[in-house]
């Protein structure tokens, strides 16, 4: 097998007795976009700039090409990074940013010159080469630092929370922009995110980190439809976790508990015994709503608490007798022929293949 | 109400500085004046004392002394002031606030006790008597202004930045002249001019260390000591020029400093 481009292996990040990452292995392939994602304070940004070499790891050894990276200084390693803050010198014009890593690098001014016309011409920030930094808007000054990064022309780009301090609609453009830039270099994007829309929609995998530790690394939509543990499913949102006991039924396995009765597939990789008590999971884009039961399987009564809509999708929030709580998202057009208000009696239902069990 | 108001401040402030300035406005009146004695009437426009304070030698001694002192002071003390600002800037250790504390200690002290210090110090070290002993003194009593004016240029600069040089490829070298230093320039010619004026009308410290090696305050209690001459007066006009140039040289670039801060964060 080849060797990864990056390799992350048993990284940890202490400081003093506090781990800001605890054990973080995982690879990265030239050429993927991959989404570092998880909750403030889980350590992707620390991860992050471990591979930028800005912080030291405490243990465990960064590869780049299988060659081990930990002891090359920030300014050795070719990996540029587009900040959060954006970090533009302030200065220098637009033009001196974006030429500034290609005048470290020794690049007569001709040829620096040329270089960063060619980069600002791409971003679209050709039009303010002479200006000030602190002339330019949110949005022109995040372009700067992308051609100030991509002037290098890395083999990789580290991106720490490239979107958070842009206005939404600006934030989609970019989102847009950044995965047309990587189709069209074909080179590895490292991005740092807490946003699952940013993640999912940008990225080939995304690494799901919590206190220190990988949680799980897939492609998105393997994360959201078969979350690796309690964690990831309830981070990524979009699902129901229903606690109940097993029993054997069949092939199947049944779950009993305050949501009412399901059945799902066994687990290929652990099994339950009789009287376990499980969490199931089912996604709430899989459950549908009917206004009253049919008799069938995975059918729960319960009464309507909320409606929550967001653009044209609606999530319904139902409570069970048992007092269990369903989410139900649903498209507007759906549920246009279901009437459903605050209080009602209502029926969801889910095909017995689409729940799956959290393995702890 | 506000019309009342707005007057009355003007007023004030048109009071208190005439209250101030008025010693020295003086002062440059009576230095062209024809009379001997500095008293009204005026005795009509003359340059005699300008005339006579540039014919004698030992005044232009001390001038040329003070501004030797002056122009060696202001690049050591400079250069001192941003170190200790660059060294608080980029690190944390132990004993930091000490550290502060003691760098910016020496103008609280009084400045009679710094210039006994330092005579008993340097006459030791041999340093007593010498322009460079006068140097050391200013340099001493200077280099706090020139780290407070640093410190508050580097407030302002976004701590990412040098680590985004770093990550361009520039090494901490390269960092240093091609980011820090030319972020902090206006800082840093305020910094000139203000150590530069604080070290050219210093006077208790050059009293107690120059020996024969007199700055140009020095000369001035000199000559007051001898006989009231109306080419004192000559002399404060000049002293007071050059040291008004240095300072508002100093307070264009800080606020300078300022507006782009302002306009940052605005």
């Amino acid at each position: 097998m080849a060797i990864p481009m990056i390799e992350l292996d048993r990284v940890a990040k202490h400081y003093g007795d506090q781990a800001a990452v605890a054990d973080v292995s995982f690879d990265i392939e030239k050429g993927e976009f991959i989404a570092l994602m998880g909750p403030s304070g889980c350590g992707k940004t620390t991860t992050l700039r471990m591979i930028a070499g800005l912080d030291q790891p405490t243990s465990g050894e960064i590869r780049l090409w299988g060659r081990r990276l930990n002891e090359d200084a920030p300014w050795e390693r070719d990996a540029p990074l587009v900040w959060q803050s954006y970090a533009l010198f302030p200065f220098l014009s637009v033009r001196k940013n974006v030429e500034f890593g290609l005048k470290q690098r020794g690049l007569p001014a001709a040829e620096r010159r040329r270089k960063a016309d060619e980069w600002m011409e791409r971003l679209g920030i050709a039009g303010f080469a002479e200006r000030g930094v602190d002339q330019l808007s949110g949005g022109q000054r995040q372009r700067v630092a992308l051609a100030r990064a991509l002037a290098l022309e890395p083999e990789m780009l580290l991106l720490d929370e490239p979107l958070s301090a842009l206005d939404p609609h600006l934030r989609v453009r970019m989102q847009s922009e950044l995965v047309r830039l990587h189709r069209e270099l074909g080179i590895t994007f490292i991005c740092v995110t807490h946003s699952h829309s940013e993640a999912f929609a940008m990225a080939d995998r995304v690494v799901i980190m919590n206190e220190g530790r990988v949680q799980q690394v897939g492609a998105p939509r393997d994360i959201y439809r078969r979350a690796a543990n309690r964690f990831v499913a309830e981070f990524v949102g979009g699902n129901n976790l229903f606690a109940g006991t097993a029993s054997s039924a069949g092939t199947r396995l049944r779950v009993d508990g305050p949501f009412g009765t399901a059945l799902a597939p066994r687990p290929a990789e652990f099994t339950f015994q009789d009287g376990d008590a499980v969490t199931l999971v089912v996604a709430a884009d899989r459950i549908e709503l009917a206004p009253a039961p049919m008799g069938a399987d995975n059918e729960v009564e319960g009464r309507v608490v909320t409606l929550d809509f967001v653009g044209s999708s609606v999530t319904v929030f139902l409570e069970t007798a048992g007092g269990a709580e369903l989410r139900i998202q649903q498209s507007l057009s759906q549920i246009e022929n279901t009437p459903l208000s605050p209080g009602q009696t209502i029926t969801a239902r889910w095909s017995q293949d689409v729940g799956f069990f959290l393995s702890s | 109400m506000a019309a009342l108001r707005r007057i009355l401040l003007i007023a004030y402030t048109a009071l208190l500085f005439a209250f101030i300035f008025a010693p020295i406005v003086s002062t440059i009146v009576f230095s062209f004046n024809a009379d001997r004695f500095p008293s009204l009437p005026w005795g009509g426009f003359s340059l005699q004392w300008y005339a006579a304070i540039f014919n004698d030698a030992t005044i232009q001694r001390g001038l040329v002394n003070s501004l030797i002192v002056a122009g060696v002071t202001c690049v050591i003390a400079t250069f001192l002031g941003f170190s200790a600002a660059y060294i608080d800037y980029r690190y944390r250790f132990l004993g930091k606030s000490v550290y502060l504390a003691l760098a910016a200690l020496p103008p609280t002290v009084p400045v009679v006790i710094l210039g006994v210090a330092l005579l008993t110090f340097e006459g030791r070290i041999g340093l007593s008597g010498t322009l460079t002993g006068i140097i050391v003194g200013h340099v001493v009593l200077s280099t706090p202004f020139a780290m407070a004016l640093v410190r508050m240029r580097l407030a302002d600069l976004d701590p990412d930045i040098e680590r985004a040089a770093w990550n361009l490829g520039a090494t901490p070298w390269a960092t240093m002249f091609g980011v820090i230093v030319p972020f902090c320039l206006p800082a840093i010619f305020a910094a000139i001019f203000l150590t530069a004026a604080v070290s050219f009308d210093e006077f208790m410290i050059a009293w107690f260390v120059s020996g024969v090696n007199e700055t140009l305050p020095v000369r001035v209690l000199a000559m007051l000591q001898g006989q009231v001459s109306p080419r004192i007066n000559a002399i404060g006009a000049i002293v007071f020029a050059v040291s008004i140039t240095l300072i508002v040289f100093a307070q264009v670039l800080l606020g300078s400093i300022a507006g782009r801060a302002a306009r940052r964060k605005g």
